[in-house]
Formats: structure tokens, C-alpha cells, sequence
């Protein structure tokens, strides 16, 4: 399998008008995702994770390192990898179709073509029927489904999904994890997923990336061999459980970590920005 | 259930007020000269669009409103939306934003009088003050306010700037743009009367300052009556305007 994209020794430093404090957030990510392959990277919160995947989609310069995709730098967000939200983001004056033709009318996809597509890939999360209503019509779920919608029907080479299950309730959140595993066999795309549940990552992904704490580095991969298709009921198995346990105690450290770290740096003004934040 | 007793309430009450006001003036607690009543007020309502005369008033000022308020929403919402979004634009205009905003329009009667004459021009510029500064403030404030996360998610779609702006930024604009359109109403209304007051030879304002000068109470109320309910009309005209606009938006306190 062709390596799909790279990321070489990725820093990324902030500096903040307001305190003039500087802190550095990411601290030489080395990382590589294979051709079709589902990597979630998890870490302790304000670990970076989320920065990082601002920056593997062009949102965010890194102060230095790069991202390569399929061999080509990026620089700047292209069609080529499309975000899934985390807060679901859409547009709330637009109807679900609107939403998910959002991405294309950016792209400046001819109209007739846009709407074919668009119309499949909502019938493909299973929204069909809903095209006309608008996001506050939606429950939570099914606006994750309209998310997911309107980054796939971009195309795009690698989905960024950024803890996109967060805000669901636990049962939603099952249900959904078992339906991405469906769309992403169905649609064949490379996806990194950012999540801070364990069990989600080891559920859905071919490869847990654990970060550590700030300033977030790469601190181990841990590959899940595990035989697809799961089912939801493979969280309650042995070896699931063993992975969990294992990869738990990885992040343990780097919770300890930030906890102390926050306590002897409490009163300075250089508090990071929260995780989701930029 | 509740919208027929806040119906049925309000219409009582108000019925209540109009009975007392009738029975204060007929019973001679109060001179009528100096309270008028709400028949009297009707009758001198009746006589005035009998007469005629009245229909000059009501075109003068209504061209005034009119002109004036347009004028103002036609400036004020593209400015507002290009001040908003080009920084540099708004360190150059905000000074006289910011003037403008602070100036007693009334104390720039007098100028304006010199320049437009009493005629109804001056009272076109005295509407469009008015009028400008509540449209434009909120315009501005409404592209200020835009959601970040709208804008990221524009950015990593790779939106151009001029898409960012049609797609985004004013969609969300779009209910500010309202309430400025609506405050706007009541300065804009005052700026026909306070016109009118100070110097003109027509108008309702005119029509007030008259009567009022001779006593004639009861022509005042009709006067205020009128201003009052084109103001009502209007700003009832554009909750309806928005409504349509607005379809998207959660209905927020009709529980239903």
C-alpha cells in the first residue's frame, strides 16, 4: 500500500497577542497514513491533536516540517482532503441539500452534476427524505450525517474527521461509529479521525496514534489487529478490552503529565489555547 | 388558549383605557380643551379628512419618510456590510461614524434648514440622519458577529473571499439588518415631525404644530395617532419581511 499522506516533523508555535506569551503545540509530528487506511490519533486534551489536524488541512501554517500528499506538499485547504466538524457547522440557512452542495459551489462545480452527487452521498448516510429541511429540524445525529454528507461528496483523498461524535449522546454515538465503518467500506477513503474515546479509536481504526502531552508529539502507533467487519459488540471482547487497557495506560502518563505540569505553571500567563480552540 | 386571552386581555384593557378617558372629558373633571376625548379625537379626524386639506400633509410627510428612509437603507446597508468586512475601511470611516452617531441630530437643524430650505428636502436629510446611523451601526455589528466556525468551515472548502462573503457573512447579517431597519423606523419618525415642527409649510408635523398653537387638542392627537400608526404599519410590514427571510431559523418562545 502507497502512503497516502505524510507528515514530516511537524512544529507548530504560537505566539499570543494578548499575554505575549509564546508556547509551542506541536513538537515534531512524524507520521505517515497509508492509502485506504482509518488512523485516529487520541492524546490527553490540549495535547495538540486537534491543531495538528488544522494543519494536515491547510487551516493552520506550521512554523515548520511539512505535510505531503500523495508526494505533494500542502500549504493551503484544497479539495483533496475535506474536515469533518466537530460541532457539526452547518450552515444554518441552508437545507440539508444546500449544505452538502456547500463544498461544491466553494469548488465551483457545475450545478447539474453537483446535485446528483450530492443526492447520493445523503442517501448514502441515510438522510433521504430530509433534503429539503433545515439543520434545527435535524437531532444531532442526523446533522453529523449531513457533516459527513458534505465532506464526502467532495471526493476527497483523505477525510479529516475531528471529533465528530463528541457531542452525541452514548447510544447516538455507538450507532454512528457502526454506520462510519459502513460509509468508509463503501466509499473507500483514507480517514484520519481525531477522538479523546479510547474505545472509539480502537472500534473504528486499522491504527491508534497516541499523542503526548503538550507539546504534542507522536508517542506511539498501535496497530489494532483486529479483523473487519467489527460489530458494536466487539467492545465487550477480551482482546478488545486488552488493546483498551493497553493504549489507556499510554495516555495515563500524559494525563499525569499535564495535570502536574498545570499545577507548578498555575498563576503564569501561559495558558495554552483549549484544544478545540484554533 | 393563550393567544385568545392575550387577545381578548389586551382589547379589554385598552377598551377600559378609552372608557375612562371618555368619562374623565364628559364629566368635566378636566377641561376637554386642555384632555380632548377619544370621540372628539375622532370627530376632529373625521372633519380633517372631510375637509381635505389633510392629504396635502399626509403626502408631504409620507414623501419625506419615504425618500429619507430609503435613502438611508440604501447607504447604510452596503456601507455597513463593506465597513464590517474591510478593516482598513472602518479605521477610516469609524471617526465619522462615531460623530454622527454622538451629534444631537436636531442641533443640525438649523444648518440644514440654511442649506435644503423649509421645504421637504431638509426634512429628507433630517429623516435620512436619523434613520442611518441605527441602520448602519447594526449592519456593522451584524458582520462583526459573523461565527468563526462558519468562516472555517468556508476556508477549508477553499471558499474565495468574495464567496466567504455572500455565503456567510451576510446570511448573518441578515437579522441585524432587520433590527436597524426596524429601530431606524421610530428615528425616522421623528425626523418628520421635529422637521415639520421647526420649520415647514406642510406635513403632520406641520399639522401638530398648528394645532397645538391654537389649542385645537384634539387635531394634535390626530396627528399623533397618524405618526404612531405608520409607525406600527411599517415595522409590522418588515417583521413580516423577515419572516419570510427567516424561515430557517428555530422559532424561538411560540411553544406550540
Amino acid at each position: 500500500m502507497p502512503v497516502k499522506l505524510e507528515a514530516q516533523r511537524i512544529r507548530l508555535e504560537y505566539h499570543q497577542p494578548r499575554t505575549g506569551a509564546r508556547f509551542l503545540a506541536l513538537d515534531g509530528v512524524d507520521l505517515a497514513i497509508m492509502d485506504g487506511e482509518f488512523v485516529s490519533i487520541v492524546g490527553p486534551s490540549g495535547c495538540g491533536k486537534t491543531t495538528f489536524l488544522n494543519v494536515v488541512d491547510g487551516l493552520l501554517p506550521a512554523s515548520s516540517g511539512r505535510i505531503l500528499l500523495d508526494g505533494k506538499v500542502v500549504t493551503e485547504p484544497g479539495r483533496d482532503r475535506a474536515m469533518v466538524f466537530q460541532d457539526a457547522s452547518l450552515l444554518p440557512w441552508r437545507t440539508v441539500l444546500g449544505n452538502v452542495l456547500y463544498g461544491l459551489e466553494c469548488q465551483r462545480t457545475r450545478a447539474h452534476s453537483a446535485r446528483e452527487r450530492a443526492q447520493y452521498f445523503i442517501e448514502m448516510v441515510g438522510l433521504r427524505g430530509f433534503e429539503h429541511h433545515y439543520p434545527h429540524e435535524l437531532s444531532g445525529g442526523m446533522q453529523q450525517r449531513v457533516n459527513l454528507a458534505r465532506a464526502l461528496v467532495m471526493d476527497p483523498q483523505i477525510l479529516l474527521m475531528d471529533e465528530p461524535f463528541a457531542a452525541l449522546d452514548a447510544q447516538t454515538r455507538e450507532v454512528m461509529q457502526e454506520e462510519l465503518l459502513e460509509i468508509w467500506r463503501a466509499a473507500k477513503k483514507t480517514v484520519l479521525f481525531i477522538t479523546h474515546q479510547i474505545n472509539e479509536a480502537i472500534y473504528l481504526s486499522d491504527r491508534v496514534i497516541v499523542f503526548t502531552a503538550r507539546p504534542g508529539r507522536v508517542k506511539q502507533s498501535v496497530a489494532i489487529d483486529i479483523e473487519r467487519p467489527r460489530k458494536l459488540a466487539l467492545k465487550r471482547d477480551p482482546r478488545f478490552l486488552q488493546i483498551e487497557d493497553f493504549v489507556w495506560n499510554l495516555i495515563e502518563d500524559e494525563v499525569k503529565k499535564t495535570m502536574l505540569a498545570d499545577r507548578t505553571s498555575r498563576g503564569s500567563a501561559a495558558a495554552g489555547p483549549a484544544d478545540s480552540g484554533v | 388558549m393563550t393567544e385568545h386571552e392575550r387577545a381578548f386581555i389586551g382589547t379589554g384593557s385598552v377598551l377600559v383605557f378609552l372608557l375612562v378617558w371618555e368619562a374623565v372629558t364628559l364629566s368635566r373633571l378636566v377641561d376637554p380643551l386642555f384632555l380632548s376625548s377619544p370621540t372628539l379625537i375622532a370627530r376632529a379626524g373625521y372633519e380633517l379628512f372631510a375637509e381635505g386639506t389633510i392629504w396635502k400633509d399626509l403626502r408631504v410627510s409620507g414623501t419625506e419618510f419615504v425618500i429619507g428612509y430609503l435613502l438611508a437603507a440604501g447607504v447604510a446597508i452596503p456601507l455597513g456590510l463593506a465597513v464590517g468586512w474591510y478593516r482598513r475601511l472602518y479605521f477610516c470611516l469609524s471617526p465619522f461614524i462615531d460623530v454622527l452617531n454622538a451629534v444631537p441630530r436636531v442641533a443640525l437643524l438649523p444648518i440644514i434648514i440654511i442649506w435644503f430650505g423649509i421645504g421637504v428636502w431638509s426634512k429628507v436629510v433630517v429623516v435620512f440622519l436619523g434613520a442611518v446611523i441605527p441602520m448602519l451601526l447594526n449592519t456593522l455589528s451584524g458582520v462583526k458577529t459573523t461565527e468563526e466556525r462558519f468562516l472555517k468551515v468556508a476556508r477549508s472548502f477553499g471558499a474565495s473571499e468574495l464567496k466567504i462573503f455572500w455565503s456567510i457573512v451576510v446570511p448573518g447579517t441578515v437579522p441585524f439588518i432587520f433590527t436597524g431597519l426596524k429601530y431606524a423606523t421610530g428615528r425616522a419618525l421623528l425626523g418628520v415631525v421635529v422637521g415639520e415642527l421647526y420649520a415647514a409649510t406642510a406635513g403632520i408635523g406641520y399639522l401638530i404644530a398648528v394645532a397645538g398653537a391654537t389649542f385645537q387638542t384634539d387635531k394634535v392627537f390626530v396627528g399623533i395617532l397618524i405618526i404612531t400608526t405608520t409607525g406600527i404599519l411599517v415595522v409590522e410590514l418588515l417583521n413580516r419581511l423577515e419572516r419570510r427571510f427567516e424561515e430557517w431559523r428555530p422559532k424561538v418562545g411560540s411553544a406550540t
